[in-house]
C-alpha cells in the first residue's frame, strides 16, 4: 500500500449509526408512530390499461373505524411542469397521476384509491368495499410493439420530441434524441473488421430490502409533516409541495433511516396520498407498501431493445460505432434513455460515432433510475462486442481494451472531453491481478471481463458543524445516508479538522433544520456532501483563527493552521480541541457552515473479471469467482468503498442470472414477490473480491470519485463473456436464466 | 386478511371436535409455513385456525426395523434432517427437508404440512411417494390410510373430507440394500420452488442387480407422480447409465407440465430426464453404500 498524506481518511473506524444498525433500534418509517395514528391502505388497478368510469367509496366511508377515502378527484389539478429531482427530472402532471390514477389506469398496480382508518386491516376491508368501473383498453408492454404504428396509445397527448421538434400525431414515444461525432459512413469505410448484434434486456427492480413507507400529518396550521424514507428529503418536500399545490415552506420532509434505494425512493408514491387523507382524517396517517406494491407500483428500471455495431482495424484500434437503442420509460414518459446513450460508448475512444436513443412509453409501472441508471443496458451490448471483436482480431479481450481505453482528453459520443480519469488504471489492476493470473481449468467453465463508466454529480450539498464545550463536533448535514455516509463526511472533517472521527456526531437534518441538499444518488454524497464538510471545517478554522489572536493577543495573520489541524501563533500553539475548549469559555459559540455546488462530474470507472462454469444439463451458471476493480479516486473509508463494489457486483449478478419482471398475456405481472422475482442469496454469489484503484480527483481536496454506481455495470456483460468462454454460446439477452442459456446451447450446437 | 377464532388442543379427540364442528371453516395449522401466508395474501380464508402441533402424538417420531418409521404430522424438517440414523435410512425425505425454505422455515415446517398442503411442487411428496409411505388419517368417522400417490388430489387440494387430519406419516423400514434421493432444480441456490422435482428409490438384489424402483415426479403435472412404467422398466435390471438413461425418457412422458415464470413445459419435460438420471445415480450409490 502506498503511504498516504492523511491520518484519518484511508482508515476504517466503526460507523457512528453502527450500534443502532446492529441492535435493531435505528428508527426507519415503518417503527415510526404517533398518537392517534391511523393505518394507510391504497387500492390498485388490477388492470393494465383501462379507463376510469367511476368510483363508488360510499361503502367504504360507511365503514365503523375508517377515517378518510381519497381518490385521483381529491388530488390538484397539477400542471405540465418539469421539476429537477437531481438525478433526473419529471413532469409534474405525471407524477401527481403515477401517485393516484384521474381518468385512466396505466399499469397493473396503479393507484386508483386509498383508505385511512383505525387499523390496517379495518383500511384493507374498506378498500375491498370500493367500486370501481373500468373500461378496459388494449395495453402493451413490448417496447418494439409499443412503437408500431398502430399500438395501443398510452397518452392521446403524447407528440414524440423528435431531436426537438414536436410530432403531428400522438405516439408512444416520448423522446428520439440523437448524439454524433465524426463521419460514422466514413468510419466503417475504414474499418476492417465490424461486428454487429440486436440484444434485449428485461425489465428489473432496484430490490431495496425496505418497502416504501409514509408516515404524515397535515396540521391545524396548513403545515405537512412528513416521516418517509427517501433519497432526497428536499425533493421529496419539491414535489409533495407541488402534487399539494401548498408552498414547500408548508412541507417539513424527516428522513428516517433507510433500507436502500438504487434511485427508486427519488420520486414520491405515498406522500402526497397520506397528506390528503391526513388532512382529511384530521389525523396522522401512515402507509406501508407490501413487497408486491413495491413491484407493481415502484422502481422499477427500463427494459430495452439495442442493435449496437462497432468496426475496428486489424490492429484492433476502434474506428467506429453506431448504436440504435429503445428502453422503456413504462406508464409516463421520462425514463433514463439519456444517459444510456451518452454511455454505450463511454469507455472507449472511437473517432467517429452515432447513436439515436428513444423513450418509449408502455403499460408498466413508471421507470425509475438504478445505480448508474441506464448504463447497464448499454454495456451488456457494447462490452460482447469487444469481445467479439476481439475473437475475431485475434486478440485477448483485456488487451483490445487497453488499446482503445479511454483517457485524459478523450471525447464522448455526447461532447464531454475527459479530464484525468482511471480506466486504464483499472484495466491495468485487472492485468496485475490475482484473479487474471491464476489459470481457470475444469470442463465447462469460462472467464469474462468487461468495464464500466458513470458519470457521477455534483449538485447542492449544505453542512454545518457546531463545536461543543471539550472540542466535539455535531455535524448537521442533508445528505441522507443509504451507504455509510455519515462515516464518510465524520472522517473528511476530522481529516481537515484535525481530530478523530468519533469525536464527531454526524446526523441527517431534516428540511427545516439543514440548509438545501440535494438528492442521496449520482455516487455524489461522498463527493459534495464531503466538500460541504470539509468547506464547513474550513470555515469553522477561520473563525477560531480570529478568536486565537484575540486570545493570544496577536494578529490574525500570525496565527497559522498546520496540516495536522494545531493552530499556532505568538509563540503559543493548541490542536483543535484544546483550543475549542479554551475559546468556549471566552466568547461566542463556535459553528462553521458550507454550501457547496459543485458542478464537475467525477467520472468513476470499473473493471471487472469473473469466472462461471455452466452446467450443461440445464443451462444453470455458477459464478466460481469474482473481482471487481475501481478507481475511487480517493478511499475515504475503504470498507465502504469496498462494500459499495461488492453490493453493486451482487446486484449486476442478479441483473445478469436470474431477474426480470414476468407478464402474462393480459400484461400483468406475475412474480411480484421475492420468491419468483429471483434476486441472488447468500448461496449466488461467491466473496467479490475488490481491488481499490485511487488515482485522485483534482476537483476535491481529497481527490474523492463517486463509487455507488460503476460496479453495477460490468457484470452482465462479464458474465456473458464468461458464458461464451465456457461453452461458445453468446448470450444476447437478459437475464441469462437456465432456460434461456440451455435453450441457446441447443441452438447453436 | 379475516379475523379468525385460534385453538390449540391437546388431544386428537378435541381436535377432531373443532375440525368437525367447524367443516370447511376451519383450516389447520402444523408449523404454519404455509397456511399463514396463504391466510395473510388471502389465498385461504378461516373462521378457526386449528394448532394441533401441541398434541403429543403428532410430535412423536419412532422408528423400528419391523413397522418402519412413524412420523407425527407436526415434526419439523430439522428434526429430520439433523438425526442421522433417519437421514441416513430415508436419504430422499432428508434431501427434501433440508432445502425446504431456510432454517428459520425448516425449523418449523412439517412434512405432514408440507403433504396436506398439495402443492404440486412439495418437495417432500416425491420423496414420499417413492418410499411408499402412507399417511394415518384420523375424523368423525374413525381412522384411515391413505397412499402418498393418491393423497392429492389438485394444486392445493388433497383427499382429507371436513374434521379429517393427518396424525402420522408412515414410511416401510429400509434395509441395507436400499437407497433413495430427490433434488429439485431451481435457477438460484435455495430459497426457491422446485421447477421440476424427483426422487427415486432403488433396492438392490444379491447380484447387485435392481430388485425394486420407484421413481416419482413433483411440479409437472396438477399433483405429483409415481412414475409407474419408468419404476417397472428397471425391475431385474442392471443399474447402468443407459438403463437410467431409458427409465428418464419414459419417466419424461408422463410429465404435462405447464409453461409459467419458473419454467417453460419444454425446459421442464427437459429437466424430469436430468433429475431422474440424477436422483437414480444417487440413490444407486447411496443403496451400496
Amino acid at each position: 500500500m502506498a503511504t498516504t498524506p492523511y491520518r484519518v481518511i484511508g482508515t476504517r473506524p466503526v460507523r457512528h449509526d453502527g450500534a443502532d444498525k446492529v441492535t435493531g433500534k435505528a428508527v426507519y418509517t415503518a417503527d415510526f408512530k404517533l398518537p392517534g395514528l391511523q393505518a394507510g391502505f391504497v387500492l390498485r388497478s388490477p388492470h393494465p390499461h383501462a379507463k376510469i368510469v367511476s368510483i363508488d367509496t360510499s361503502a367504504a366511508e360507511a365503514t365503523a373505524g375508517v377515517s378518510a377515502v381519497v381518490t385521483g378527484a381529491d388530488f390538484p389539478n397539477v400542471q405540465d411542469k418539469i421539476a429537477q429531482l437531481g438525478e433526473g427530472s419529471v413532469n409534474l402532471a405525471h407524477l401527481s397521476a403515477n401517485c393516484m390514477a384521474k381518468d385512466k389506469v396505466l399499469y397493473k398496480g396503479h393507484a386508483v384509491a386509498a383508505v385511512s382508518a383505525t387499523n390496517a386491516h379495518i383500511a384493507e376491508e374498506a378498500a375491498a368495499k370500493i367500486v370501481v368501473e373500468y373500461e378496459m383498453l388494449p395495453s402493451v408492454t413490448d417496447i418494439m410493439e409499443a412503437m408500431a404504428d398502430d399500438a395501443p396509445l398510452l397518452h392521446a397527448d403524447l407528440f414524440t420530441d423528435d431531436l426537438g421538434q414536436k410530432a403531428d400525431t400522438a405516439s408512444n414515444v416520448a423522446v428520439h434524441m440523437h448524439f454524433e461525432k465524426g463521419d460514422v459512413a466514413a468510419g466503417f469505410e475504414q474499418a476492417d473488421v465490424v461486428v454487429e448484434a440486436e440484444f434485449k434486456t428485461a425489465t428489473v427492480h432496484q430490490g431495496y430490502i425496505e418497502p416504501h413507507a409514509i408516515v404524515a400529518d397535515y396540521n391545524e396550521d396548513g403545515r405537512v409533516r412528513l416521516w418517509t424514507a427517501t433519497q432526497g428529503s428536499f425533493t421529496c418536500r419539491q414535489q409533495t409541495a407541488e402534487i399539494l399545490q401548498i408552498g414547500v415552506g408548508d412541507v417539513l420532509v424527516t428522513p428516517c433511516e433507510i433500507g436502500g434505494g438504487f434511485g427508486g425512493k427519488i420520486a414520491v408514491y405515498l406522500e402526497p396520498t397520506a397528506a390528503i387523507l391526513s388532512k382529511k382524517a384530521g389525523r396522522p396517517v401512515s402507509i406501508l407498501m407490501t413487497r408486491t406494491d413495491v413491484f407493481e407500483a415502484t422502481g422499477p428500471t427500463p427494459a430495452s431493445f439495442m442493435r449496437v455495431k462497432v468496426g475496428a482495424k486489424n490492429d484492433g484500434t476502434l474506428i467506429a460505432g453506431e448504436a440504435w437503442i429503445a428502453y422503456d420509460a413504462g406508464a409516463f414518459p421520462g425514463g433514463v434513455i439519456g444517459p444510456g446513450c451518452m454511455c454505450v460508448f463511454s469507455c472507449y475512444d472511437i473517432e467517429h460515432a452515432v447513436v439515436d436513443g428513444y423513450d418509449v412509453c408502455v403499460n408498466k409501472p413508471h421507470t425509475k433510475a438504478y445505480r448508474a441508471p441506464g448504463a447497464t443496458q448499454v454495456a451488456f451490448a457494447m462490452e460482447q462486442l469487444m469481445d467479439e471483436l476481439a475473437e475475431q482480431l485475434d486478440i485477448c479481450p483485456l488487451e483490445i481494451r487497453m488499446k482503445n481505453a479511454v483517457k485524459e482528453g478523450s471525447r464522448r459520443v455526447d461532447g464531454p472531453v475527459y479530464p484525468q480519469i482511471g480506466y486504464v488504471e483499472c484495466l491495468e489492476a485487472l492485468r496485475d491481478s490475482d484473479h487474471w493470473n491464476s489459470p481457470l481449468t475444469g470442463d465447462n467453465r469460462g472467464r469474462g471481463i468487461a468495464g464500466g463508466f458513470w458519470f457521477g454529480c455534483g449538485l447542492k450539498s449544505s453542512a454545518a458543524c457546531s463545536v461543543n464545550s471539550d472540542g466535539t463536533i455535531n455535524l448537521l448535514e442533508g445528505s441522507t445516508d443509504i451507504g455509510g455516509s455519515r462515516a464518510s463526511l465524520a472522517m473528511q472533517l476530522a481529516e481537515t479538522l484535525g481530530i478523530e472521527s468519533s469525536d464527531i456526531n454526524p446526523m441527517v437534518g431534516d428540511t427545516d433544520s439543514v440548509g438545501y441538499t440535494d438528492v442521496t444518488g449520482g455516487s455524489r454524497v461522498t463527493f459534495a456532501t464531503g466538500l460541504a464538510a470539509y468547506e464547513a471545517g474550513r470555515d469553522l478554522q477561520s473563525q477560531m483563527k480570529v478568536r486565537a489572536a484575540e486570545l493570544w493577543e496577536c494578529e490574525t495573520n500570525d496565527v497559522s493552521i498546520a496540516d495536522d489541524g494545531t493552530f499556532s501563533g505568538n509563540g503559543k500553539t493548541a490542536g483543535f480541541k484544546d483550543l475549542a475548549t479554551q475559546l468556549f469559555s471566552s466568547g461566542e459559540a463556535l459553528v462553521g457552515r458550507a454550501t457547496v455546488a459543485p458542478e464537475c462530474p467525477t467520472n468513476g470507472f470499473a473493471a471487472h473479471i469473473v469466472d462461471v462454469e455452466v452446467d450443461p444439463d440445464t443451462g444453470k451458471v455458477t459464478i466460481l469467482r469474482y473481482t471487481a476493480i475501481q478507481d475511487a479516486g480517493t478511499a475515504i473509508h475503504p470498507s465502504y468503498v469496498e462494500g459499495q463494489m461488492q453490493g453493486g457486483a451482487v446486484q449486476g449478478i442478479g441483473w445478469a442470472l436470474n431477474e426480470e419482471y414476468f407478464f402474462n398475456d393480459d400484461d400483468q405481472m406475475t412474480n411480484a414477490s421475492f420468491l419468483d422475482y429471483r434476486m441472488p442469496t447468500m448461496l449466488d454469489v461467491p466473496m467479490i473480491d475488490t481491488i481499490i484503484v485511487e488515482t485522485g480527483n483534482a476537483d476535491h481536496p481529497y481527490g474523492v470519485r463517486g463509487v455507488g454506481e460503476p460496479p453495477i455495470i460490468p457484470p452482465p456483460p462479464a458474465i456473458g463473456n464468461a458464458i461464451y468462454n465456457a461453452t461458445q454460446t453468446r448470450m444476447r439477452e437478459l437475464p441469462m436464466s437456465p432456460p434461456k442459456v440451455w435453450q441457446a446451447m441447443q441452438s447453436s450446437d | 386478511m379475516k379475523d379468525f377464532q385460534y385453538a390449540a388442543p391437546t388431544t386428537i379427540q378435541a381436535a377432531t371436535s373443532l375440525l368437525t364442528e367447524h367443516g370447511s371453516g376451519a383450516r389447520i395449522l402444523a408449523g404454519g409455513t404455509d397456511i399463514i401466508v396463504q391466510l395473510r395474501e388471502g389465498l385461504r380464508e378461516a373462521d378457526i385456525v386449528v394448532d394441533i402441533k401441541k398434541i403429543p402424538e403428532l410430535r412423536e417420531c419412532q422408528y423400528s426395523d419391523e413397522s418402519g418409521l412413524c412420523l407425527g404430522a407436526a415434526v419439523t424438517c430439522c428434526e429430520i434432517y439433523e438425526d442421522a440414523d433417519l437421514a441416513g435410512r430415508y436419504g430422499a425425505l432428508a434431501d427434501s427437508t433440508h432445502i425446504i425454505g431456510g432454517w428459520q422455515i425448516q425449523s418449523r415446517a412439517s412434512v405432514g404440512g408440507n403433504l396436506c398442503n398439495a402443492s404440486p411442487a412439495a418437495d417432500t411428496i416425491p420423496a414420499l411417494i417413492v418410499l411408499n409411505a402412507e399417511a394415518q388419517v384420523t375424523g368423525p368417522n374413525g381412522q384411515r390410510t391413505i397412499a402418498a400417490d393418491a393423497f392429492c388430489t389438485g394444486p392445493g387440494i388433497n383427499s382429507l373430507v371436513d374434521g379429517e387430519f393427518v396424525v402420522a406419516i408412515q414410511i416401510p423400514p429400509q434395509s441395507a440394500s436400499m437407497g433413495s434421493a430427490y433434488q429439485r432444480f431451481i435457477p438460484r441456490n435455495e430459497m426457491d420452488i422446485a421447477v421440476v422435482g424427483v426422487g427415486s428409490w432403488i433396492e438392490l438384489d444379491a447380484d447387485g442387480n435392481i430388485a425394486n424402483a420407484r421413481i416419482s415426479l413433483g411440479a409437472v403435472a396438477a399433483t405429483p407422480l409415481f412414475a409407474v412404467e419408468a419404476s417397472q422398466f428397471l425391475v431385474g435390471k442392471e443399474p447402468s447409465d443407459d438403463n437410467f438413461a431409458e427409465a428418464a425418457e419414459l419417466a419424461k412422458q408422463i410429465a404435462t407440465p405447464i409453461t409459467d415464470m419458473r419454467g417453460t413445459a419444454h425446459y421442464r419435460t427437459h429437466l424430469v430426464g436430468v433429475l431422474v438420471k440424477r436422483t437414480l445415480t444417487t440413490a444407486l450409490a447411496r443403496a451400496q453404500a
